[in-house]
């Protein structure tokens, strides 16, 4: 592997090679005193945020330094970004200056796949972080290795993804990464929020959550900016919770050992019930915990190796 | 590209070293060897911790560790302990997956750990293993035991335990076979493949 | 030297080889090869069975002087216009400053005059500041030396109703047309790509059709009430098709332009993530493709225009959000139009010489441009060897910018000779 872009075209076995490492390396630094590994002594990895985004940026970073690589920050307000220098240049520099690895979160969806094609000379491998409203592969990951450790595999599960589908790059890559290993996927939002053309992905649609919750393994809530409603996607904010909140009643027709998962930062109240967040069937510190664990994955992956296996 | 010449690598070119009844012979007698060196049995003394380096180290502390206790009445933990995220030729081969690491629930804080591996060839492996014991405890003592010696250390580092000292060429290829891997046993040595180019 | 004989070329294609002798900027004979006696000092063009049509008209250029001359200049688009085969293109008002007064237009029209390789009419804006809220001067810019004929606000679409109902009214008086970019900016905010399953899956924005279909339907309804004149800027949906359809069934007096690019490419370019295939309106399916195809055939769609629309390579070699939307034009419309629709036998070259030539000139209003190949007509001319191939190199093009979204491609149609009032324009790829 030399970059990771997108979930999107990721095959099965690579997907399940990511997520054996992550198990691997959860349990080699279980309970141990110092979790810190050499394998990326001497290598650099820069984070390169233009939105954002504290919880991932800071799972990144964990993952690179338990790794012993050498990570720098640099955010669209500390650096030349912020001077109005563009994407391509500010990518060329920190290549220039020695990063081995840059993961990137910006705005505009497809700036990986770009920065991908600027960095290949340079021979540096990129990781999506998310892309505007595009994919955010390791999100997927994470919440991958979170259900498989919870529900033992994702062959034939039954997981439904709510809400704002429309704006969100977790949402695209959990349908392909969760196809892609088997799984069957419900996406539940107003028609409002689920893009054109999502009748060709490999996920069926459905706009009553009430209706698919008895069948469920897993439900994944989506984070849902109120202010979506000034593009008139939804009446109110209350009507959405209604609709479409997870909440406790809600939790009652979900099977009794079903998961709650959601990506974060969450709006207690309006997607998801506080009580939900904090039952014992909601994964969401697992997820965060699998985090550093899969992106050390990655890192694994796209720097240990001599590269002769990258594409 | 010429023709590589043929039966290089055909089985006609492997030299049986052990047979399945000297494997088993063999760990026996490292078996005998560990609880002498180790004064098992002694009152004060814990019982050593065994950790295999995979992948044929596993089956090989198991079998060990089994032995031990077959011979000695005590039991004797064994484990796994994966060395791929210490070493030190990561960036010369293609992306490894990572093997398990089982650390038995003793710990192995002040405890006697005997590593095991098949086959001791330059000691890079070792080393990384030392590394990564550190990461996991601190033990009393660390010691060492190989099914086959080949020779050709890079490091200074050399076995507690050897099942068998086999002098090699370097071009030469020892390969450890395992029922639990393999499906059967043996030993083998075989022309490598800088003969056959 | 303003004597030029063009040795047996084949009028629109058709028929067998003939001679065509221009003197004094118009054809001064048609005759069997050979006949005529070659003038003293004549330059004769062996056309050797190559095709002669009117010189090509572009109702929709982005020549960007004034204000982005590192991007092309009137003289830079002029050449890229005459190699092309072009002999007038309207130069699009969206300049810094902006086409909606007098002296701009003016600088613009002498400027061309100056230069002489193609006949530069500017289109002057429809509102002032392409803002959108109040009319430009439009008469002042109709009856300058400009003699503009063509307003719009291209780039933006003119989307206040009472605005354009206004502009429409207005512009009848002065035999002018109103050429509208339909785009309800509502529907698009934020738009990066069209709105389907490919722009879904990589989470651009859509930029739906609707956005564009709802304004040509009540542009076309304001035009009947207003019995105006109007003219709908790249169309790019199969739905803009049937309300054009529609309208003209109606009796509006609506026409339309088709852009190479809408003819050739799809939004499966998406995948490249490469902003060189970002375009206002975007590329759409492949369906809408062939519709284009079909309803420039059928006359639906009344010309191509080019919407040459030169970029600085920092403006396209960025993220796909940053991007400008534009794609050159000029010098590729002619082959694109012979694979698109020559080759597959929707056109024959009298076709390419209606929807290059004869249509724009009339929808413009263009007295000497897309006239019949006859003698005493003026020597506008392009001269086409529909056998060649070249293949495109953007750094090649007669444009500054080199942005254009064919590099590397192979493709068929070479313009041998351009002709403006019968002097030389462009030859064997070369300016005069």
């Amino acid at each position: 592997m030399r970059h990771l872009l997108t979930t999107e075209g990721l095959a099965a076995d690579d997907a399940t090679a990511l997520l054996d490492t992550a198990d691997e390396l959860k349990r080699t630094l279980l309970g141990r005193e110092v979790r810190k590994l050499p394998t990326l002594r001497g290598r650099t990895v820069v984070t390169m945020f233009y939105e954002n985004s504290t919880r991932t940026r800071v799972s990144f970073e964990i993952a690179g330094k338990w790794m012993s690589a050498d990570v720098i920050n640099v955010s669209a307000s500390g650096s030349s970004v912020g001077k109005g220098e563009s994407l391509r240049d500010t990518a060329l520099t920190l290549a220039a200056a020695g990063a081995d690895c840059v993961i990137a979160r910006h705005p505009a969806s497809g700036a990986a796949h770009r920065l991908a094609g600027w960095l290949a000379e340079a021979g540096t491998s990129v990781v999506n972080a998310g892309d505007g409203t595009h994919e955010h592969p390791t999100q997927a990951l994470l919440d991958a290795a979170t259900l498989r450790e919870r529900l033992g595999g994702l062959k034939d599960r039954r997981i439904a993804i709510v809400g704002d589908v429309l704006h969100s790059r977790v949402a695209r890559s959990n349908v392909h990464l969760l196809a892609t290993l088997g799984a069957e996927v419900v996406l539940v939002a107003p028609p409002t929020l689920l893009p054109v053309g999502v009748r060709s992905w490999p996920v069926t649609v459905s706009h009553d959550l009430d209706a698919e919750l008895p069948a469920l393994d897993a439900v994944m809530m989506l984070r849902v900016q109120a202010e979506r409603m000034h593009g008139a996607f939804f009446p109110s904010a209350r009507e959405y919770s209604i609709a479409y909140g997870l909440n406790e009643a809600r939790l009652r027709l979900l099977p009794e050992d079903a998961v709650v998962l959601h990506p974060g930062p969450m709006l207690r109240g309006m997607e998801i019930g506080s009580a939900v967040a904090d039952a014992p069937r909601s994964a969401i510190t697992e997820q965060v915990r699998n985090g550093v664990h899969v992106r050390m994955a990655v890192l694994y992956h796209l720097l240990a190796g001599d590269g002769a296996d990258r594409d | 590209m010429a023709p590589r010449p043929r039966g290089a690598t055909e089985p006609a070119a492997q030299r049986e070293l052990l047979s399945a009844g000297d494997v088993a012979r063999t760990i026996a007698r490292m078996a005998h060897q560990v609880i002498e060196k180790t004064a098992l049995g002694a009152e004060q003394e814990p019982p050593p911790v065994l950790l295999g380096i995979p992948t044929r180290g596993t089956p090989l502390a198991a079998r060990l560790a089994a032995r031990i206790t077959e011979f000695s009445g005590v039991d004797v933990p064994a484990g796994a302990l994966d060395v791929t995220l210490y070493r030190d030729d990561l960036r010369r081969r293609p992306t490894r997956p990572l093997e398990q690491t089982q650390v038995p629930g003793t710990g192995i804080d002040d405890r006697v750990v005997v590593l095991v591996d098949d086959v001791l060839f330059s000691g890079r492996t070792i080393r990384a293993a030392l590394d990564a014991l550190r990461d996991h405890g601190r033990p009393r003592s660390v010691q060492l035991a190989v099914l086959v010696d080949r020779g050709h250390r890079e490091l200074p580092i050399r076995a507690d335990y050897v099942g068998k000292n086999v002098p090699t060429s370097r071009s030469e290829d020892v390969s450890v076979r395992l029922a639990e891997v393999d499906g059967h046993d043996a030993v083998l040595l075989r022309a490598g493949r800088e003969d056959a180019r | 030297m303003n004597e030029v004989l063009i040795r047996g070329a084949r009028l629109y294609g058709e028929g067998e080889p003939v001679d065509v002798l221009v003197a004094d900027g118009v054809i001064a004979g048609i005759g069997a090869p050979g006949v005529a006696t070659v003038p003293e000092g004549a330059e004769v063009i062996e056309a050797a069975g190559q095709v002669l049509l009117p010189g090509f008209v572009d109702l929709h250029t982005h020549l960007r002087e004034p204000g982005r001359e590192d991007t092309e200049t009137i003289e830079t688009g002029s050449s890229a216009a005459a190699l092309g085969g072009y002999t007038a293109v309207f130069a699009m008002a969206n300049t810094d400053p902006v086409a909606d007064n007098a002296v701009v237009v003016e600088h613009v029209w002498r400027r061309g005059r100056e230069i002489g390789l193609v006949d530069v009419h500017p289109v002057g804006a429809v509102t002032a500041g392409l803002a959108g809220e109040r009319l430009a001067e439009l008469g002042t810019m109709a009856k300058s030396a400009a003699g503009v004929r063509m307003f719009s606000d291209d780039g933006h679409c003119v989307a206040d109703p009472l605005i354009m109902r206004r502009a429409l009214e207005y512009s009848t008086a002065l035999g002018t047309v109103v050429a509208q970019h339909a785009e309800e900016p509502r529907l698009t905010v934020g738009a990066q790509a069209h709105e389907g399953e490919r722009a879904s899956r990589l989470g651009y924005t859509g930029w739906p059709s609707s956005a564009e279909e709802s304004i040509v339907a009540r542009d076309c309804v304001l035009a009947r009430h207003a019995g105006a004149r109007l003219h709908v800027c790249h169309v790019s949906t199969t739905g803009t098709v049937d309300v054009l359809a529609w309208a003209k069934g109606l009796g509006v007096d609506v026409s339309a332009e088709v852009t190479p690019h809408h003819l050739l490419l799809t939004d499966e370019r998406l995948a490249t993530y490469d902003p060189i295939n970002k375009v206002n309106p975007p590329l759409r399916t492949e369906a809408d493709a062939e519709r284009m195809r079909q309803a420039l055939a059928d006359g639906v769609v009344d010309c191509v225009a080019t919407d040459h629309a030169p970029h600085a390579v920092q403006d396209k070699d960025c993220e796909w959000a940053a991007a400008r939307p534009g794609m050159l034009g000029l010098q590729t419309a002619l082959s694109i139009v012979a694979e698109t629709m020559v080759r597959p036998g929707l056109l024959d070259w009298r076709g390419v010489a209606r929807v290059m030539s004869e249509r724009p000139a009339e929808i413009a209003g263009l007295p000497d441009q897309g006239r019949p190949l006859a003698e005493g007509e003026p020597a506008n001319l392009v001269l086409i060897d529909p056998d060649a191939e070249w293949t495109v190199h953007g750094a090649e093009l007669a444009s500054l910018a080199g942005n254009t979204p064919y590099e590397g491609m192979r493709l068929p149609a070479v313009v041998s000779a351009t002709l403006l009032r019968g002097r030389i324009t462009a030859r064997e790829g070369k300016i005069g």
